[in-house]
């Protein structure tokens, strides 16, 4: 456990050490949320009937969007790892007394939730105190802040694992940059970052709803506002406890088959 | 005299300036699967920025007056003029990187103007991609759109792809211009850059009265979107709003003498 | 004709510690040190002399050499290159001076070495003819025919420097900087990069500036050193009065390393 620890101690030091980069990323995303609540209201303006949620449900779901991102965002991952793959130095990693699956998932963990820490709470914060239709409101009831804490966790593993499965692709092809862009680009729209899921077309919903992509960042950041709950929140948080077991399974028969293909062609 | 030496000089300077176009594509094709993927993700990023607008009218129908084909004609002007600005103006963008290895001692010690040599440090050709992209959907809300085209609007397109890239261009200066007093934290400017790409897909006045008035007087983004669209659109009776983009183009004057500003300290403090 | 006259330079740099709390710290508050890089530092170079500038890392070596190649304007102090001072009119100034930075290239490293050629040629407006002319001779003299097609990034570190000088040349300036130019070569290329610059100094009457840890590339090139300490010019001679007394010139800098304590 220490060793891992000591991964998640390292990033989130680095983290530290850039401190301006850490408040401009803020500031940004502090920026980018705010035109994105804009574009709301426009189309709330246009036709309130039409809007799928509540109007508070969609600010908090675009801040805490912003305030997350290093745990969803598909792009965020290590280029060491990717390059250590292309290269072939990954048969250091092979000597370590750590099975890679389990570094690379740990890596990638830390990685994350450091980077999140760093910059979430500033958004936080200021988001809590803007007037009224623009700001944060926090759940009501102490459950759905325990549901939100667990579906979050469940989301950031399952975010993760595919992470890590997309690491091992790459042993696999020519091309680390193309498995990235276009894992990238797809998760970004399925899971609901470009776009929250209830604003896609009914069908369209249903069938993405089903997929991992939707179990990752689509429902904490519903779940907090209360615009999941009741049966469809239970539904959710069991699919989300499937996808993590398919996923991290899948991942570790990958490796293992990774290490074999390794160890016999010598990278 | 005079005014031919000026001439010749002018034709090296564009004469180089092809040779380092030349140089960067031929680099490129060594690389062709990394850039024709490259060229790919630039236009399937954009494309889920479209999907992401097509959902939204699929629910909505307009926004703030404006049709899906409206806002697409927005969304592939303003894609335009920020893939041009990249295509071009890269080397500004790329800038930090530059400062921070050392390579901008090299275009001190060379005879010709920095503005130029850093300009020349990148071509990227992989912009195509959004181009690409931009124009397919520009042609599809010009089929869609109910709009009576003659040469006035014509030109209006044209002077906002120029001012447009311009101020894209600009901004790139400014941030490159600050290289040259920290390298860390440059990233906020991804909100001008980015930030305006991405939000520019509608035009500017949805976001509200002080978006507006921030986007006409501080940072003329309006100037190469929302105004000159209304004309194109016919919404408005001031036909002096085609040449504002022009006025955007001026926004570039600043961020030169920052720029220059910015090399002058580099040259006295060394950072 | 270089003559340097009581330049000085001073740097402000942030410092950074170590350890979780400074770096929380180092959020809210940053100190800044000052670093005398130049104090008061005066020579003469002639023409078609060269010279070894030789000093510990952080010496203030580079900061003369970008004072001196018109990239840094440095406090206080003058300056005078042929005539010019190097970081007014800096576009006219810098025609006349060829720059080789050992670590960085300045070659583009996936097209053919000609193409970066073709390229300096655009860049310094080289008459077609001094372009040829100078070509062929870097070609015959440092032996690059067979590299000439090559692109930069599947040579060799040695045919790499060859390259590099050649660029640095192809405009034929009258005083060139070298920066480390035989760092990491192998036996065999240090010594054709050492012939050829002596070649070039006894039949150009190019000045040479070079700094280097080397003290075989000072042996073999240069009849004049230059050190420098803390910024300052400690000692300025031939290099043997500094070898005086020792069995090697390696000997000799460390030996006054210490006794200058720098």
């Amino acid at each position: 456990m220490k060793k891992y620890l000591s991964f998640f101690r390292m990033r989130f030091l680095t983290g530290l050490q850039y401190r301006a980069a850490a408040a401009a990323g803020i500031a940004t995303q502090f920026a980018w949320g705010f035109l994105e609540i804009l574009v709301y209201r426009a189309f709330y303006q246009a036709d309130a009937a039409a809007f799928p949620m509540e109007f508070s449900a969609v600010v908090n779901y675009i801040w805490l969007q912003q305030a997350l991102l290093a745990l969803f965002v598909p792009w965020l991952m290590e280029t060491e790892i990717f390059s250590a793959i292309v290269d072939g130095n990954v048969a250091y990693e092979l000597c370590r007394p750590v099975h890679i699956y389990h570094m690379w998932f740990a890596r990638l963990l830390a990685h994350r939730i450091s980077s999140a820490l760093l910059r979430c709470a500033p958004i936080l914060f200021i988001s809590l105190f803007l007037p009224a239709p623009y700001g944060l409101t926090l759940p009501t009831d102490p459950l759905t802040g325990i549901l939100f804490l667990l579906t979050l966790i469940l989301g950031t593993l399952i975010t993760v694992s595919i992470g890590v499965v997309i690491y091992i692709c790459c042993f696999f092809t020519i091309s680390a940059q193309g498995i990235r862009i276009f894992y990238s680009a797809a998760c970004e729209l399925l899971a609901g970052q470009i776009v929250p899921l209830p604003f896609m077309p009914d069908v369209i919903r249903r069938v993405l709803e089903i997929l991992p992509f939707a179990s990752m960042q689509n429902v904490p950041l519903r779940v907090f506002s209360g615009d999941l709950c009741g049966h469809q929140l239970v539904w959710a948080i069991a699919l989300q406890l499937f996808w993590l077991a398919v996923l991290m399974a899948a991942g570790w028969r990958f490796a293992v088959h990774a290490e074999t293909r390794i160890v016999v062609q010598g990278g | 005299m005079k005014r031919s030496r000026k001439r010749e000089k002018k034709i090296s300077a564009i004469r180089l300036y092809r040779r380092y176009v030349g140089i960067h594509i031929r680099s490129t094709m060594q690389y062709k699967t990394s850039f024709l993927l490259t060229t790919v993700g630039q236009f399937i990023f954009s494309f889920n920025v479209l999907i992401g607008i097509t959902f939204l009218f699929n629910r909505f129908h307009q926004v703030a007056d404006f049709t899906y084909s409206e806002v697409l004609i927005c969304y592939a002007i303003v894609l335009m003029e920020f893939a041009l600005a990249e295509m071009f103006g890269r080397g500004f963008d790329l800038f930090s990187g530059m400062v921070k290895h050392g390579e901008f001692d090299r275009v001190l010690v060379r005879p010709r103007n920095e503005i130029l040599q850093v300009l020349g440090s990148k071509f990227e050709l992989s912009r195509i991609g959004r181009m690409f992209q931009a124009v397919i959907v520009f042609i599809y809300g010009l089929l869609t759109a109910d709009i009576d085209w003659n040469r006035w609007k014509v030109m209006t397109v044209v002077l906002m792809l120029i001012g447009g890239s311009l101020l894209f261009a600009g901004i790139f200066m400014i941030q490159a211009g600050m290289c040259f007093f920290t390298l860390e934290g440059l990233e906020f400017m991804n909100i001008l850059t980015d930030a305006a790409r991405e939000y520019g897909k509608y035009p500017v006045s949805i976001y509200g009265k002080p978006v507006l008035l921030f986007c006409t007087f501080l940072v003329p983004y309006a100037l190469i979107q929302y105004y000159p669209l209304l004309v194109i659109l016919g919404r408005t009776a001031r036909l002096w709003y085609s040449f504002l983009p022009l006025a955007a183009a001026m926004f570039l004057i600043p961020c030169l003498l920052f720029w220059r500003f910015g090399v002058r300290c580099y040259r006295s403090s060394g950072s | 004709m270089i003559t340097v006259n009581n330049i000085s330079k001073t740097y402000k740099v942030a410092k950074r510690n170590a350890g979780f709390l400074e770096a929380c710290r180092n959020l809210f508050h940053r100190d800044y040190e000052e670093i005398r890089a130049l104090d008061h530092v005066s020579f003469q170079i002639n023409d078609g002399e060269m010279i070894g500038y030789i000093g510990p890392n952080g010496a203030g070596k580079s900061t003369t050499i970008k004072v001196l190649s018109g990239i840094l304007t440095p406090d206080e102090g003058t300056c005078e290159v042929n005539g010019c001072i190097p970081w007014k009119n800096r576009v006219a100034y810098v025609k006349d001076i060829g720059v080789v930075f050992g670590q960085r290239s300045q070659l583009w490293w996936d097209v053919p070495v000609i193409d970066s050629f073709e390229l300096l040629k655009d860049i310094y407006s080289i008459p077609k003819e001094t372009y040829q002319m100078n070509l062929e001779e870097l070609t015959e003299l440092l032996n690059l025919s067979e590299l000439l097609k090559t692109p930069a990034r599947q040579l060799s570190l040695g045919q790499r420097m060859r390259c590099e000088i050649a660029a640095s040349l192809l405009h034929s300036p009258r005083l060139l900087f070298l920066d480390e130019p035989t760092i990491g070569l192998d036996a065999v290329s240090k010594l054709a990069v050492r012939d050829f610059i002596l070649r070039l100094n006894q039949t150009h009457r190019t000045t040479v500036i070079l700094t280097t840890h080397d003290m075989q590339d000072i042996e073999a090139l240069t009849n004049r050193i230059l050190l420098i300490g803390k910024g300052r010019i400690l000692l300025d001679g031939s290099p043997q009065d500094l070898r005086q007394g020792y069995r090697t010139m390696d000997e000799a800098v460390a030996a006054l390393y210490r006794e200058y304590a720098i």
